[in-house]
């Protein structure tokens, strides 16, 4: 493949798990809760993915690694909405959580030397015809089954939450919850769904990395991506298509460096890992009217909506 | 007064011995030694003097500042978790100083290096407090970002302008021995910034019950518009200076991490400081003079991990889940007191709006 070619595979590999988990927490932010225990949904999903992958093969793992993601935002969902504690403090907490449970536990499941342990992967599966497009058929058409699974899941959720009632009850919730509650929704129960999906996700997000990337499990090996997943949000305005878009920047400038390492220039790469999450601090400083946060979003549930 | 500070000291206790068992029952079912694991991680917090003061306290130190970064800001209403990044800076900015001044300036590069990384870090908190303030930016988006944006910039300053003089590593050159924290105590590894950050926390602890600056900046966070109409505070500007003097203490710690632990500037000179921090500043109840004793907890975990991982052969990654478990439990603890009639201050005397406050972004 050409160089050209390379750097597009290596940009839509990179952003497929960001654009998983930022999908998700799209759906979560706009029912008015931010997760940042998304990363330890991430780094558990990978641990469950790996872990089920040696016994069930790859495309079980998957569903296995999203189940593992969806369990720890259980968690999340018992704290921060049940309990109506503060979202940001439980968010950070899980995610502690998360990255500290799956090392603890790598550990004890394969012991020290664990590192070498590699699990079956997801191969890829080629579109016919498309996948023969010359240049973009192979980068765009043959790819593994998360990549499809992403791509689907942008229109779906974008008709989901601008085309449905329960899309409209959803946002009507990370709005104005009291509001929402007057018109008949459930607010809680439909935050806690929201949140569970972002598990999902975020599960799916790493099992993505273990069983179609990396094929192994490493301690922190999420690097982030719950956070990079935030900024998708925000910088794609709380949108699932302005997220697919903004995933793929970030999944672009984290494939510059290859880029520049195959090129071999001489400047830091860092400068293009730092590039998208300024830009995304630029993008929120200039948004305005309906391209701003949910207004409720980070708003503790309040008691007596935690009753219901 | 003994019945209030026993009952202020209940939740804490509570949160420490719950999530100790955790740690136990994880350890048992994991297949380890409960008994020698636990020991293990005893022994290798406070075993001997000189685990207290060169593992405990000197991994204390960072945790207390950062603490102290946090509670500035929840007790002021602003939801800083950029703490990480603001200590990296600076880390950064005193590394910068360390090794651009001569060395015959001596004691005092070391205080340039030491006020270089508290501008520093209020200067990182500055960004996102101009984002909030003028811009309706949630901090608590605007940290997370800039908090990876200082840790790629370390790495662009490690590998690039700050890299050590051969060039092979990515790391900056080792500080001058004139321009380290002098140690307190011969054979340890207790350095100077110890007494700096509990002189610090007892310092800050009576600027907020004491000072008129301390008043209006807990009514603000208090009720930040009762705190307007009523007390005729200028929220914004104290919201302003509260989040930029969190970030400057966060700053002060890093700079005192690189000038009397690292001796060096590197990537991964922060294991998470600035969120473990949040643990550090909830134990405490958000209370500075209280954070002394939380730090040290936290401390103490974070020192004995190290000696279990080596002992028994536990990972240290299960006392992150032990940190966890301590907010999870302050947080449902929270909620329990609330049910039981409001015995607890994380509501009332704690952070009232730390919540709330994203929602009262000025437009």
């Amino acid at each position: 493949m050409s160089t050209l070619a390379d750097f597009l595979d290596a940009s839509i590999r990179s952003a497929t798990p960001l654009l998983l988990a930022a999908l998700g927490e799209t759906v979560s932010e706009r029912s008015g809760v931010i997760n940042v225990g998304l990363e330890g949904s991430i780094i558990v999903g990978c641990l469950t993915g790996l872990a089920a992958a040696s016994v069930f093969g790859p495309s079980t793992a998957l569903v296995a690694a999203g189940i593992g993601g969806v369990a720890i935002a259980i968690c999340f969902a018992v704290v921060a909405i049940g309990l109506g504690a503060d979202q940001i403090i439980t968010g950070t907490a899980i995610t502690m959580l998360g990255l500290g449970l799956t090392s603890t536990l790598y550990r004890v499941l394969y012991g020290d030397g664990g590192a070498a342990l590699s699990a079956p992967t997801l191969a890829p599966i080629g579109i016919p015809i498309l996948e023969d497009i010359p240049l973009l058929g192979q980068v765009l058409f043959r790819q593994p089954l998360p990549t499809y699974i992403a791509a689907l899941l942008v229109p779906i959720i974008w008709w989901w939450l601008y085309r449905t009632q329960s899309g409209l009850a959803l946002r009507a919730t990370g709005e104005n919850p009291a509001a929402a509650r007057a018109s008949g929704i459930a607010p809680g129960k439909m935050q806690a769904l929201a949140v569970l999906f972002g598990g999902l996700c975020g599960g799916l997000a790493g099992g993505t990395l273990v069983l179609a990337q990396v094929g192994t499990f490493a301690e922190g090996m999420s690097a982030g991506r719950g956070f990079i997943a935030i900024a998708i949000v925000a910088l794609g305005r709380w949108n699932p298509v302005g997220a697919a878009m903004a995933a793929l920047l970030f999944g672009m400038a984290s494939a510059l460096q290859f880029l520049f390492q195959a090129l071999d220039l001489a400047v830091p790469y860092q400068i293009f890992l730092a590039l998208p999450y300024l830009l995304t601090l630029l993008a929120l400083a200039l948004a305005r009217g309906r391209y701003r946060a949910p207004a409720a979003l980070g708003v503790r549930t309040s008691r007596d909506a935690a009753d219901r | 007064m003994i019945a209030r500070v026993l009952r202020a000291m209940l939740e804490p206790a509570l949160a420490i011995t719950l999530s100790l068992l955790v740690l136990a029952a994880l350890l048992a079912a994991s297949g380890y030694s409960v008994h020698d694991a636990l020991l293990a991680l005893w022994n290798g917090a406070f075993g001997s003097w000189s685990v207290v003061a060169s593992g405990t306290l000197v991994r204390a130190t960072p945790l207390l500042f950062a603490g102290l970064a946090v509670t500035v800001a929840f007790r002021a209403g602003i939801l800083n978790i950029g703490a990480e990044g603001q200590l990296l800076a600076g880390a950064a900015a005193a590394t910068a100083v360390a090794v651009a001044v001569p060395s015959v300036f001596g004691i005092a590069g070391l205080i340039l290096a030491l006020v270089a990384g508290t501008f520093a870090g209020g200067l990182w908190a500055g960004i996102a407090a101009v984002l909030r303030q003028r811009f309706g930016v949630l901090e608590v988006i605007s940290t997370i970002m800039l908090n990876v944006v200082m840790l790629h910039l370390i790495g662009i300053l490690v590998r690039g302008p700050l890299q050590e003089p051969t060039r092979t590593f990515p790391q900056s050159a080792l500080l001058d021995a004139a321009l380290r924290l002098p140690r307190m105590y011969p054979g340890t590894r207790l350095h100077a910034g110890v007494a700096l950050a509990i002189v610090g926390a007892l310092a800050l602890a009576w600027f907020l019950r004491a000072t008129a600056p301390g008043f209006r900046l807990r009514m603000t966070g208090a009720n930040a518009r009762a705190a307007a109409s009523a007390g005729g505070i200028d929220v914004a500007r104290v919201t302003m200076w509260a989040f930029i003097g969190s970030g400057a203490i966060a700053g002060l710690g890093g700079a005192v991490e690189v000038t009397g632990v690292t001796y060096a500037l590197y990537e991964n000179l922060s294991p998470g400081y600035g969120f473990t921090a949040i643990a550090v500043a909830l134990l405490a109840r958000l209370n500075p003079a209280t954070a002394i004793g939380s730090a040290i907890v936290f401390g103490a975990l974070e020192a004995g991990a190290t000696a279990m991982q080596r002992d028994a052969q536990v990972p240290a990654g299960m006392v992150g889940v032990v940190e966890a478990c301590v907010i999870l439990v302050l947080l449902a603890s929270e909620w329990i007191g609330a049910r039981a009639g409001g015995w607890s201050t994380l509501i009332r005397g704690g952070t009232p709006s730390a919540g709330a406050s994203l929602n009262t972004v000025p437009q």
